[in-house]
């Protein structure tokens, strides 16, 4: 394409951008709604607003599918890999959003910039999985990022979310900024920044050395948004404080735009030197997440560390060979996405006023007073063990199998023991559910309707995935075609 | 000039050093060869203007910095609409809607810290908005 002389976009290329207009215009709606209104009243109908933006941006999705291909001088790309991942975040956002209109009024959290915020992050992921050139995912990263560093301090009258938020934005701003020192390197080391191009350059001939460093560095920045093992020391605390709805969205909407990111940057730009850094990532997420997790007594801090384990064995599919890989990566984030939503919306819903009740101790005896919602959490709970029949035990079946196939032997080794550690702190959970007497009553308010819907969908796609993967994996090995083409 | 890298900068290296050694040397000549006899008065600190009372480091209120990032989104704002002016002939109709897309986005921005009065600096918002 001649970018030069072209300067008026096709309309064909607002399509391509069309869940992400779709969004933006509802996040718009809704600040410009917001202040007026009366904000005791404002919730229910901003967060309608919110819902009817992520099921459009879904139909946009479904739409916008439907005319593949470059837009932008070739700074986005819609192709099926895209499309996954646009519609992932979309579906996280809507069921997130679904979780938050119970949550806030019990918090009495009066604030319609917050459905607003939801909005724009997940314009932001969503741009980040069709992003093809360095320096608008870096853009789309960041617009990600600073809504979700605001979102995890929304319990404002809580120390602990304000201590979240700082957290977040902090590391989160020193990790970004090694992923642009990455960028720029690797600008560099090949004199572009569109992944295309990077990947004609690294595959014709021997890497600079420039390479290797702006890929290490761009690792780095991405490593920290998806809580992977040496740069993952902020997650328990950020998910510990933040509000429990927006660590449901903020551990899976975001982490899975960034390995899409990843998936793009390491096999479509041919990366050098991908394989021993990955190993010893993947390795170290696994073990140091499911060791801490061990001694957890705060549910939200188990899931924290769950969610570090779980970026490791998603990494284990990024080691694996890419036609192999690519899918099963996709595959687990997916599968990831429904079981963790799912659960952090059990978790938001018992928290009650201030998030009370987020320790194990106070799961002790749900199992006989609200069988229903101890049996949806426990369905996430197996699917996060990896047991068969839920989305789970697929994930990870795909992820170990193409790393066999990969020959990475010692790496599947340390991947199955993991998940065996990792079986123990999650059947807790159970066991305090269904076998421990509470203490102290800790009381559980009837499930209302949007929670009840966000739930069910959680609940339907974990067991879907995990009783027919067949045609979502069709459909990522597809993607994974178009990706390396 | 001299081809090589070092000595086309030797020139400054000497300035450098020369400049040094003679502010060192004036230093260290006035406090050998100087007269001294310290008071009070000359040992403290030289301020002029009024006599510094307690700590600079006050609470103030957040007003301030809620002006401070508005001033940022508007100055950005002019920093955009300086190249797009150089530019816009190139562009044509599509630099000038996009502009204007851009613009009615910032000026939605304005509407809400508006109507969320920020802008407001009387007590009665503050009342107002108890929860903030």
């Amino acid at each position: 394409m001649n970018g030069a002389a072209q300067v008026t976009p096709q309309a064909v290329e607002y399509i391509r951008i069309l869940p992400e207009i779709v969004l933006t215009i509802f996040g718009i709606i809704i600040m410009m709604l917001d202040p007026l209104m009366d904000e005791r009243r404002s919730q229910r109908t901003l967060g309608a607003v919110g819902l009817v933006g992520a099921l459009a941006a879904i139909v946009a999705t479904l739409y916008q599918s439907q005319y593949p291909g470059v837009g932008f001088w070739g700074m986005v790309n819609v192709d099926s890999f895209s499309v996954f991942f646009h519609f992932l975040v979309t579906a996280v956002t809507a069921v997130v959003i679904l979780t938050s209109y119970e949550y806030m009024e019990v918090q009495q959290i009066r604030a319609g910039e917050y459905y607003g915020l939801i909005l724009f992050g997940a314009v932001g992921m969503c741009l980040m999985s069709s992003a093809v050139e360095l320096v608008l995912i870096f853009i789309a990263l960041e617009i990600s990022s600073i809504s979700t560093y605001i979102l995890a301090g929304f319990r404002r009258r809580a120390a602990i979310s304000s201590e979240s938020s700082v957290k977040y934005f902090l590391l989160g701003s020193f990790a970004t900024a090694f992923f642009l020192y990455g960028v720029a390197l690797m600008f560099g080391a090949t004199g572009s920044t569109s992944i295309a191009v990077i990947g004609q350059v690294l595959a014709s001939g021997q890497p600079p050395v420039l390479a290797y460093v702006g890929i290490a560095l761009m690792f780095v920045g991405l490593g920290f948004k998806v809580a992977a093992a040496p740069f993952h020391v902020w997650t328990p605390d950020v998910y510990e404080g933040a509000p429990a709805p927006i660590v449901g969205f903020m551990s899976t909407a975001p982490k899975a735009a960034v390995f899409a990111v990843l998936l793009r940057i390491l096999f479509e730009a041919h990366a050098p030197g991908r394989l021993w850094l990955i190993w010893v990532v993947a390795a170290l997420s696994m073990t140091l997440g499911n060791i801490g997790a061990l001694v957890q007594d705060n549910v939200k801090r188990l899931l924290a560390y769950s969610s570090i384990a779980h970026a490791g064995y998603l990494l284990v599919a990024f080691a694996a060979l890419p036609a192999n890989g690519i899918p099963a990566a996709m595959f687990y984030t997916a599968s990831y996405a429904a079981m963790n939503v799912g659960a952090f919306a059990v978790v938001s819903h018992l928290a009650s006023a201030g998030e009370r009740y987020v320790t194990m101790e106070d799961y002790a005896g749900l199992g006989r007073r609200s069988p229903l919602l101890a049996a949806t959490l426990t369905i996430f709970l197996l699917s996060l063990i990896g047991i068969p029949a839920t989305g789970g035990f697929f994930a990870k079946f795909y992820v170990f199998s193409a790393a066999l196939q990969a020959n990475l032997v010692g790496l599947v080794i340390i991947g199955v023991l993991n998940s065996a550690v990792g079986a123990y702190y999650y059947l807790r959970v159970i066991v305090v559910m269904y076998m421990r007497e509470a203490r102290q009553e800790v009381p559980v308010s009837p499930v209302p309707l949007g929670l009840g819907v966000a739930l069910a969908i959680s609940a339907v796609a974990t067991i879907y995935l995990g009783v027919l993967p067949g045609r979502v994996l069709e459909y990522a090995t597809r993607s994974a075609g178009d990706l390396l083409r | 000039m001299p081809d090589n890298y070092f000595a086309r900068y030797l020139p400054l290296l000497i300035h450098f050093l020369l400049a040094g050694a003679l502010a060192s040397a004036i230093v260290l000549l006035s406090w050998l060869i100087g007269y001294r006899k310290p008071t009070r008065a000359k040992l403290s600190p030289y301020e002029c203007g009024m006599v510094p009372v307690g700590d600079a480091r006050q609470r103030f209120s957040v007003k301030f910095y809620l002006v401070a990032m508005m001033f940022i989104i508007f100055d950005v704002e002019a920093v955009f609409l300086y190249p797009w002016a150089v530019v816009l002939r190139q562009l044509k109709m599509f630099g000038f809607w996009e502009m204007l897309v851009y613009v009615g986005i910032v000026l939605v921005g304005f509407f809400y810290v508006w109507k969320k009065g920020v802008l407001d600096w009387g007590k009665a918002t503050s009342a107002r908005r108890g929860e903030v």
